[in-house]
């Protein structure tokens, strides 16, 4: 049916960055995530927690502290003592203010989403106005001795708390005088001289506020009289994190031995009025500190150091034993990092700011299923292309060809010229850009490599034209007909070269026709994001993947949905396949047998036969090793169109080279951690 | 809990589908049926394989009128075709024209065979001749026992050796059972008791403890048990069988028709019937009861139709479902209410596993702990005898009318022994009495005040049955147990310790103290029964009980090898834990010594009693524990020893550390039970050192089974992979 020599590729050294801020916003249901490298990333949590978006990262631009204000606005700010705003649409910064009191470490928006609050290092916390284009710099509160790590605004917006070091402040907004000052105790053992940070506070609506420091408690204050009500001891390190719910009847903090613990607020007898605060869950899903934490209304939402974002949802929030219920774990990102040229049987591997590319090896031997075989000629390192600058690579694309490496910043665009010349490869720059609108946000080159296309801004897809020896010309830019603010966030292009498919922010899929170049139709919409995009190589039919794992075929001659793509939605696609957690990142085709479909997520991949019946509910999904048992004429009765194979994994890439040749990249969980910092050190057993 | 289990078809049935089979009888081996089809073959059916072995069939003109069976003695097959020919074959015989002829001067009924015996045949005349008296002479004059009845039901027994044939006949709606008893012949006639408005459709019968228990399934669908005496002279007249209501499958007044009724094990029957509910739709099902509890534990429709035929050998039901002929196979297991709470003690027996190596553990020094060394194959004794008490069989009237309770405690008190026992069996006979077990209860109390009051008077005999009702426990007759070990009755203790659930650890170390103190030689001639002790100790050598001095095998002396320093001065008994030595005690000893392992106890209670055994009492159980502890470890596949009532690992285990503790000093201090102690020590060590190294090779091969599955594969592999 389909063998395979496959290419198992595990010299990418990715190494996602640690989490550092989480932010959820209830009213859209997303949440904003900035990595240690200044990386913004956005989750869609009703398209299935699909990482929507993403702003890359940029050298001295750290984010220490994400806030939703006004509606749909994301605010952020850090140690360079800037406050940035977002665009959301344009996937940048739109603008950044210097907050003039050195490094920040928290932000705040107040209830109505009019002020923000920002506590600096000098000690002040400064209050600006959110303007509807704009925030506006409205005042300082009085200035106080020592860094303010932490902030919490009171529900009604009168009151701020702010956290500094070994104590707790509170301010009247209106005078701006602090009104309490409440000392927090330095340890609960070991030597009294180590000072204590107050990493989180919340003030809840009830005048109580909730602290937790780096001596690992977490403690219930009364911010009217200054008197401490509980004390829980959580760690013996710190606890780094806090976060309540919009019902303030429960909180998440995060601590520096990677666990997570819920306190709830429970009536002290049935039925009893009166409750307390209750040490309630643990949860142990990081190895490292967590840095982050949030509270959703049915899941706590935890982001550490280990790079690993956990979503549990809480069962009581949750009805039934449902796929609601289950555990995320996201370690790898949603997007392709991993280009391949075919032809040349190159790898082009993005890093934050580098690029590497890789030459396949090759075998001589032949061998059955499950077989290693001998590598003949090893893999090798071709060359590794610095990005200058602060600004973190967003996306790259190599040429089937391998001949051009394109790679795109935030705001510049470069194009290399690459030469293979008996065992040296030359590296040339095309210096002659052209200046393009908007910045690029996805790359494609064309298959027969004389064409480049560059995702931007408002739905607009440039194309540019290559150019021997070494240049390259503006064709035209594509806008779909249309008028949309979402950035292209995925390209396809048919083998012929005449058509292109993008997926912009908005889930819209433009077609357009590049003999023309001018829109030829739009996929009916989906309302649900799009995780894949290719275009069949024979049939010219366009495979889309959706984050809730719904997988459509449209022809783009015809323009309508294809007979088998209707009988897949009448059908319905297999529970285990819908129940699958991450999304399908890469579709490709084999031109040898065209009712193949190859995608792969970070855990499977699957060549989709559409000649064979669909799985009905009673099959198993991962039939492979039971096929694999059966006679050749038993088999007939049990194949169904989902030849899936978990064998590789986490899997960040996969492509078939030619025929029979497929090249998969595994960048395996210990292998990021052995790159990771040693964790707090944890007595496991006695002593 | 019984189930039905997987149901296959054996073969088709071609012709006379409504009219059923002939006959289908058990053929050589478990695994084969016989089956007679109502023209003119027989067929041999391999039923594991669902096929046909062998087929045999008679001429165009002729009919089999007697289904064949096959003579379990020489593997013939024997059958009778135009009611008067008798053939006999063979396996090999193709062509039944060619094989053995006996043509006879009556019209035969039924040929029945049974194992280990000649085949007995039935005439429809109602005589009985064995197969070889008849193929002796063939022309004999055959008379005539029944007059114009017709036998509706056959079948035959073993009882104590000898067959006996019971067969029913029918006249004008009244029923007649006769048992004809071989050897002597001897013939009983009863009449069965009649039921008004509803006749007996099936029959089916067991012998147990020397009477015959007939079960009769009625139209009105009750099933009515009709106990037969064996044991008894010819009566002067006529007899009428009173029969009791064993179960009443259905409340409704549907009418069965067409039905067949099988016993499954002691508590359980299947009842295949038809029942005619509606007028147009006849329902055929098979169900299995629970006659204890009057449950139904299963059924099975059987939508199109049977014959009403119903057989079942070797857990499987055989029946003709349409036109084929079904096999289910069932499960049957003891219900009983501790088994519905999950109380049930583990009571299955291993017999019918061979021990397949025996291991001395003295052998086993540290060098050579990886290979143990096999001795001689020992099998199994998996025949287990059970040693029947020979009744002293009273000639007695048999009265009419049931014995009244009140009427059998008047007799208690004042009758002979004699007497007494004859009217016990009776009223044990006429079980359907209400409230059994507290009538037991009373009768047993009554005969134990007796006891206690006469001191000669001692019906053991009666105490003996009234215990294996199974009806009784320490508690409703606390002084039985009492007046046995006065009299040292160690059968009847033995009785006590097996059934009884709730013995005061008192009184079991009361008894243990007894069995102990009885001389072997004493106990040689009394009756216990020796079912735990059977498939271990050999009764028959273990009588002479000579102490080699030295054990040499293979010139291998352990002596020699011994390195340990205590080990030294013990030397004088180095073979004391070898695995030629004889029991310590004897075979009827050891069994009492089980029956005290086997019962209940709880350790609180036990030790302070266990503290009043005498020293010698405490070296001569430790010895047979430690000798019954070797035993097990020589058969290291088991978990048990094989037998009846044998105690398990952990109940030796468990007394010997009770023993331990409790005579501690005692036997620290004894000269005597130095060599015991030291060579048990020696043992335990041997076998956790063993028992180390094994987990130390359990553990290795996890490990290389992980090295195994966990292949590094570096930074770069090129792989073959197959979607198939």
């Amino acid at each position: 049916m389909g063998e395979f020599q496959v290419h198992r590729v595990r010299f990418f050294a990715y190494v996602p960055a640690g989490i550092r801020c989480l932010a959820h916003s209830a009213r859209s249901d997303r949440l904003a995530l900035a990595r240690t490298d200044g990386a913004l990333e956005l989750y869609n949590f009703a398209a299935n927690y699909f990482q929507e978006k993403g702003i890359p990262g940029h050298e001295t631009r750290s984010i220490e502290a994400l806030c939703w204000a006004a509606g749909d606005r994301l605010f952020g700010a850090g140690l360079s003592g800037d406050i940035s705003e977002y665009d959301l649409e344009k996937l940048r910064v739109k603008y950044s203010l210097d907050g003039f009191g050195g490094p920040i470490w928290s932000l705040a928006a107040d209830a109505h989403g009019t002020q923000l609050a920002v506590g600096c290092e000098d000690g002040s916390v400064k209050l600006f106005q959110i303007l509807p284009d704009k925030i506006q710099f409205e005042r300082s509160l009085d200035r106080q001795k020592g860094r303010i790590l932490s902030l919490s605004w009171h529900p009604s917006g009168t009151r701020i708390a702010v956290g500094s070091i070994d104590l707790l402040r509170v301010f009247d907004v209106r005078s701006g005088h602090s009104i309490q000052r409440i000392l927090v105790d330095r340890c609960l053992q070991g030597p009294q001289s180590r000072e204590c940070v107050v990493w989180s506070v919340a003030f809840l609506s009830d005048g109580t506020i909730v602290s937790a420091d780096s001596a690992g408690k977490v403690q219930f204050w009364d911010s009217e009289k200054g008197t401490l009500l509980e004390t829980h001891p959580v760690s013996s390190s710190a606890v780094l994190s806090l976060a309540v719910c919009e019902t303030e009847d429960s909180i998440v903090v995060g601590t520096s031995e990677g666990a997570v613990y819920q306190f709830q607020l429970l009536p002290l007898k049935w039925g009893s009025a009166e409750s307390q605060w209750v040490r309630t869950k643990p949860f142990q899903h990081h190895t490292h500190d967590v840095r982050a934490v949030a509270h959703s209304a049915t899941a706590l939402i935890s982001g550490g150091l280990d790079a690993q974002l956990v979503i549990r949802p809480l069962m009581e929030k949750v009805h039934g034993k449902s796929y609601d219920a289950a555990l995320r774990k996201f370690t790898y990102p949603h997007r392709r990092l991993v280009s391949c040229a075919k032809k040349a049987r190159l790898l082009l591997f993005q890093f934050p700011q580098h690029l590497e590319l890789w030459k396949l090896g090759a075998t001589s031997a032949t061998g059955k299923d499950g077989d290693v075989l001998p590598v003949s000629r090893a893999p090798e390192h071709l060359l590794q292309l610095k990005s200058k600058g602060p600004e973190h690579i967003c996306c790259s694309c190599v040429s089937p060809c391998g001949s051009w490496v394109a790679y795109s910043t935030a705001s510049r665009f470069h194009l290399h010229r690459v030469r293979y010349e008996n065992d040296r490869v030359s590296i040339k720059r095309v210096a002659a850009m052209p200046k393009l609108q908007g910045s690029a946000h996805q790359l494609l080159c064309s298959a027969d490599s004389s064409r480049l296309l560059v995702a931007s801004d408002q739905g607009s897809v440039h194309i540019l034209e290559l150019l021997e020896p070494g240049g390259c010309r503006h064709l035209q830019t594509l806008r779909p007909n249309s008028e949309s603010m979402e950035a292209v966030y995925l390209l396809a292009v048919s083998a012929d070269g005449d058509w292109l498919a993008a997926a912009g922010g908005d889930w819209a899929i433009n077609i357009y026709s590049l003999r023309h170049f001018k829109p030829h139709c739009t996929v009916p919409a989906y309302n649900c994001a799009v995780t894949a995009l290719a275009i069949h190589p024979v049939t010219n039919n366009l495979v889309i993947a959706h984050s809730d794992q719904q997988v459509f075929e449209f022809s783009i001659p015809s323009r309508e949905y294809t007979a088998w793509s209707r009988k897949v939605q009448q059908h319905g696609l297999h529970r285990g396949w819908l129940e699958r957690d991450t999304p399908i990142t890469h579709i490709t085709f084999n031109p040898k047998e065209p009712a193949h479909i190859l995608l792969h997520d970070t855990h499977m991949f699957c060549i989709l036969d559409k000649s064979l019946p669909l799985p009905d509910a009673a099959t198993s999904l991962m039939n492979q090793i039971t096929l694999k048992q059966l006679s050749e004429k038993a088999r007939r009765g049990h194949v169904h169109a989902f030849k899936i194979c978990k064998k590789y994994r986490p899997l960040l890439f996969m492509e078939l080279l030619d025929e029979g040749s497929l090249v998969v990249v595994e960048r395996p969980v210990m292998d990021i951690k052995t790159q990771l910092p040693p964790p707090v050190q944890q007595k496991k057993f006695g002593t | 809990m019984a189930a039905l289990c997987e149901e296959f078809t054996l073969c088709g049935l071609v012709a006379g589908v409504g009219r059923g089979l002939l006959g289908l009888e058990p053929g050589l081996g478990s695994d084969r049926v016989l089956l007679t089809d109502r023209g003119r073959t027989a067929t041999l059916y391999q039923v594991s394989d669902q096929k046909p072995l062998g087929c045999w069939s008679v001429k165009q003109d002729q009919t089999i009128t007697c289904p064949a069976v096959c003579n379990f003695e020489t593997g013939e097959y024997i059958a009778v075709h135009d009611d008067k020919v008798l053939r006999i074959w063979k396996d090999e015989d193709v062509n039944l024209e060619k094989v053995f002829k006996a043509t006879l001067t009556a019209e035969v009924h039924r040929i029945h065979s049974l194992p280990h015996t000649e085949p007995l045949v039935l005439f429809r005349g109602g005589a009985v001749r064995t197969l070889d008296a008849l193929l002796a002479a063939p022309q004999q004059e055959i008379e005539n026992v029944i007059s114009d009845e017709v036998i509706r039901w056959s079948e035959a027994f073993m009882e104590t050796e000898e067959p006996v044939l019971i067969f029913i006949t029918e006249k004008n709606g009244n029923y007649f059972v006769y048992v004809q008893k071989v050897n002597p012949d001897i013939l009983h006639k009863y009449k069965l008791q009649q039921e008004e408005s509803s006749s007996p459709l099936s029959f089916t019968a067991y012998t147990k403890n020397k009477s015959l228990t007939l079960l009769c399934l009625y139209s009105n669908r009750c099933v009515y048990k009709v106990l037969i005496p064996l044991q008894q002279c010819v009566p002067e007249e006529e007899q009428i069988l009173s029969k009791s209501l064993l179960l009443q499958s259905v409340v409704s007044d549907t009418v069965l028709k067409g039905a067949s009724l099988a016993i499954l094990d002691k508590d359980h029957v299947a009842i295949l019937g038809c029942l005619d509910s509606s007028p147009n739709v006849a329902k055929e099902c098979l169900s299995i009861w629970n006659t204890k509890f009057q449950t139904l534990q299963t059924s099975k429709e059987l939508p199109q139709g049977t014959s009403g035929q119903l057989w079942c050998y070797g857990e499987k039901f055989f029946l003709t479902h349409g036109k084929v002929l079904t096999v289910i196979v069932y499960k049957c297991e003891t219900s009983s209410l501790a088994a519905a709470v999950g109380k049930l003690k583990d009571t299955q027996t291993l017999g019918m596993r061979t021990v397949s190596s025996c291991v001395n553990w003295n052998m086993l020094q540290e060098e050579e702990l990886a290979s143990p060394r096999k001795q001689q194959s020992v099998t199994a004794k998996t025949e287990s005898k059970r040693t029947l008490r020979s009744r002293r069989n009273n000639v007695a009237k048999v009265q009419r009318d049931a014995l009244t309770v009140e009427q059998l405690l008047s007799d208690i008190k004042d009758s002979s022994q004699n007497d007494i026992e004859e009217e016990l069996r009776q009223f044990l006979s006429n079980s359907q009495v209400s409230d059994f077990q507290a009538t037991v209860g009373y009768v047993i109390t009554g005969l134990v005040n007796r006891c206690k009051t006469e001191p000669m008077f001692y019906p053991r005999n009666c105490l003996v049955q009234l215990i294996q009702t199974q009806g009784l426990s320490y508690s409703l007759c606390p002084d039985l147990m009492a007046v046995a070990l006065e009299k040292t009755d160690v059968h009847l203790l033995q009785l006590c310790l097996q059934q009884f659930p709730d013995i005061p650890e008192a009184v079991t170390c009361a008894c243990l103290k007894a069995f102990l103190s009885i001389n072997d030689d004493s106990l040689e001639g009394t009756n216990v029964n020796l079912d735990s002790v059977i498939n271990y100790i050999d009764i028959t050598h273990n009588k002479k009980v000579e102490k080699q001095t030295e054990t040499v095998q293979n010139g291998f002396s352990s002596e020699l090898m011994e390195e340990d320093s205590y080990n030294v001065q013990l030397t004088q008994k180095p073979q004391a834990m070898d695995t030629e030595e004889l029991c310590p005690v004897g075979p009827q000893k050891a069994a009492l010594l089980n029956a005290i392992l086997h019962s209940a106890y709880s350790e609180t209670f036990l030790l302070p009693h266990l503290k009043d055994l005498s020293a010698q009492h405490v070296i001569l159980f430790l010895q047979y524990l430690q000798y019954l502890y070797v035993k097990f470890s020589e058969k290291v596949s088991f978990t048990d020893l094989p037998g009846m009532l044998s105690p398990t690992i952990n109940q030796i285990m468990d007394w010997m550390c009770l023993l331990l503790d409790a005579h501690f000093s005692v036997v620290v201090m004894l000269p005597e039970a130095k060599g015991l102690l030291s060579s048990l020590h020696k043992f335990v060590r041997a076998q956790v050192r063993f028992y180390s190294e094994l987990n130390k090779i359990e553990g290795s091969l996890q490990e290389l089974q992980r090295i195994k599955h966990q292949k590094d594969f570096g930074l770069y592999s090129i792989e073959m992979l197959e979607l198939v």
